[in-house]
């Protein structure tokens, strides 16, 4: 366990993490890897982990029917894949595939929502983090929403 | 007006001996002044290009400030002059005149990482800068160089971007707003880049150039990672008449872009940017 907490801590979202919350959290984390292609979450499936990218880039992906799927954000190493865990009704809103060999330390989502459950500290320190972490992504969407560089003068 | 002043207002005919369609309708020109030598220019600059007839606009210039055979600039057609310019053919002649403004902190760099985040047509000022690195790429630290594009079949540079991204000694990351089926790179802002990138904030200075909310929130995305302001520098963009700070058409607060800019560091303006009516 000492090496994914290891991995975990020096993970940049859980950088500076009490060590005893890592130990909490890495507690329900497991090494995973994707190969190219291989999802790591479907649309509307239960969100029961997400994962710490540690190696290769994700894409998150919209299907509409007869269409190829539409590329909404890419995502790579030291990054999160997976925010819908965290609130409810634990669905995921996208997918997310490989775009390459992926390696990731993977958090089943149903031990950790029991752990923050029984352990407000650990919730809210989650919470903080993800909540800094879904601001940035509205931010960012918001700014590829302006579609800055179609622009005259851009 | 002295006479100094008077000269510096008169351009020089220039012949454009080339021209490179670039993606949404922009262009690049080659051009070479008549009878005259080609000015010496720094990573940065601007000159003031006239179209006989219709005006003068201000556009960095965007070739290798090492080649001094001709004058290269990077032109999108948005308004009346930039559109004339745009539609030029090899043998037409405008008028030059510059270089002017401030440059790149290239001599500030040296011994530093360098981190270049262009935006859209931002990559055109950047990329003499970007040419000066990697010829005395020893002299500096890591170099990245982070674009962002509004799509793929929109990415300026790209068989430059491809060629620099196939060095060993350069980090070259690549993002569109909007992909397409077919794109298999990044996708998502160019801001968001930057805590991907392998480099010491501590040490690193940063080039910005693009639409100036690109140029707002990268700066703000480079504070979060630890790069000081007064080791940020923005390329602003105003409406330049006289370029040599004597007409104020440009005055941004207490500065003149054209001759306090267009490259300033953003410790010295932050407050400035966030001011919608300058």
């Amino acid at each position: 366990m000492a090496g994914l907490e290891n991995i975990l801590l020096q993970h940049p979202f859980f950088r500076g993490l009490e060590a005893q919350l890592g130990v909490a959290v890495s507690g329900c984390g497991r090494n995973v890897r994707f190969e190219a292609g291989e999802r790591l979450f479907r649309e509307g499936e239960a969100a029961n982990e997400f994962f710490l990218l540690r190696e290769g880039r994700i894409a998150l992906e919209v299907h509409s029917p007869g269409q190829p799927p539409a590329v909404l954000l890419t995502l790579g190493a030291g990054e999160i894949a997976g925010v819908s865990w965290l609130v409810a009704p634990y669905r995921w809103a996208f997918d997310g595939r490989a775009l390459e060999r992926v390696h990731a330390l993977g958090i089943d989502a149903r031990c950790l929502r029991a752990k923050c459950d029984a352990d407000h500290d650990l919730g809210y320190e989650l919470l903080k983090r993800f909540l800094a972490l879904s601001i940035r992504r509205l931010h960012d969407t918001r700014l590829q929403h302006l579609d800055v560089y179609g622009q005259p003068g851009a | 007006m002295s006479a100094a002043a008077l000269d510096a207002m008169v351009p020089t005919p220039s012949r454009v001996v080339g021209r490179t369609r670039e993606v949404a309708g922009s262009l690049t020109v080659e051009l070479v002044p008549e009878g005259g030598a080609i000015p010496a220019f720094l990573p940065g600059q601007f000159n003031m290009l006239y179209a006989f007839g219709r005006g003068e606009v201000a556009i960095s210039l965007s070739g290798d400030p090492a080649d001094r055979s001709r004058i290269v600039h990077t032109v999108r057609p948005v308004g009346a002059v930039s559109t004339a310019i745009a539609n030029l053919e090899v043998g037409g002649v405008i008028g030059v005149r510059g270089p002017y403004g401030s440059a790149w902190p290239m001599q500030e760099a040296l011994g530093r990482d360098v981190v270049v985040v262009a935006g859209g047509l931002g990559l055109a000022p950047l990329r003499p800068a970007i040419y000066h690195l990697l010829r005395v790429r020893e002299h500096y630290g890591r170099v990245i160089i982070l674009a962002g594009m509004r799509r793929p079949d929109e990415i300026l540079f790209r068989n430059e971007l491809e060629g620099w991204r196939g060095r060993l000694d350069v980090e070259v990351h690549v993002t569109v707003d909007h992909a397409d089926p077919g794109w298999h790179g990044n996708v998502g802002v160019v801001p968001a880049l930057i805590p991907r990138a392998s480099f010491d904030p501590a040490r690193a200075i940063a080039l910005v150039c693009g639409p100036e909310i690109m140029m707002r929130y990268a700066a703000g995305t480079l504070q979060d990672a630890g790069v000081s302001p007064d080791r940020i520098y923005v390329s602003m963009e105003r409406n330049m008449k006289c370029a040599i700070g004597l007409c104020g058409h440009c005055q941004f607060g207490p500065t003149f872009v054209c001759k306090d800019g267009a490259v300033m560091r953003l410790d010295r303006i932050a407050g400035l940017l966030s001011v919608a009516e300058i």
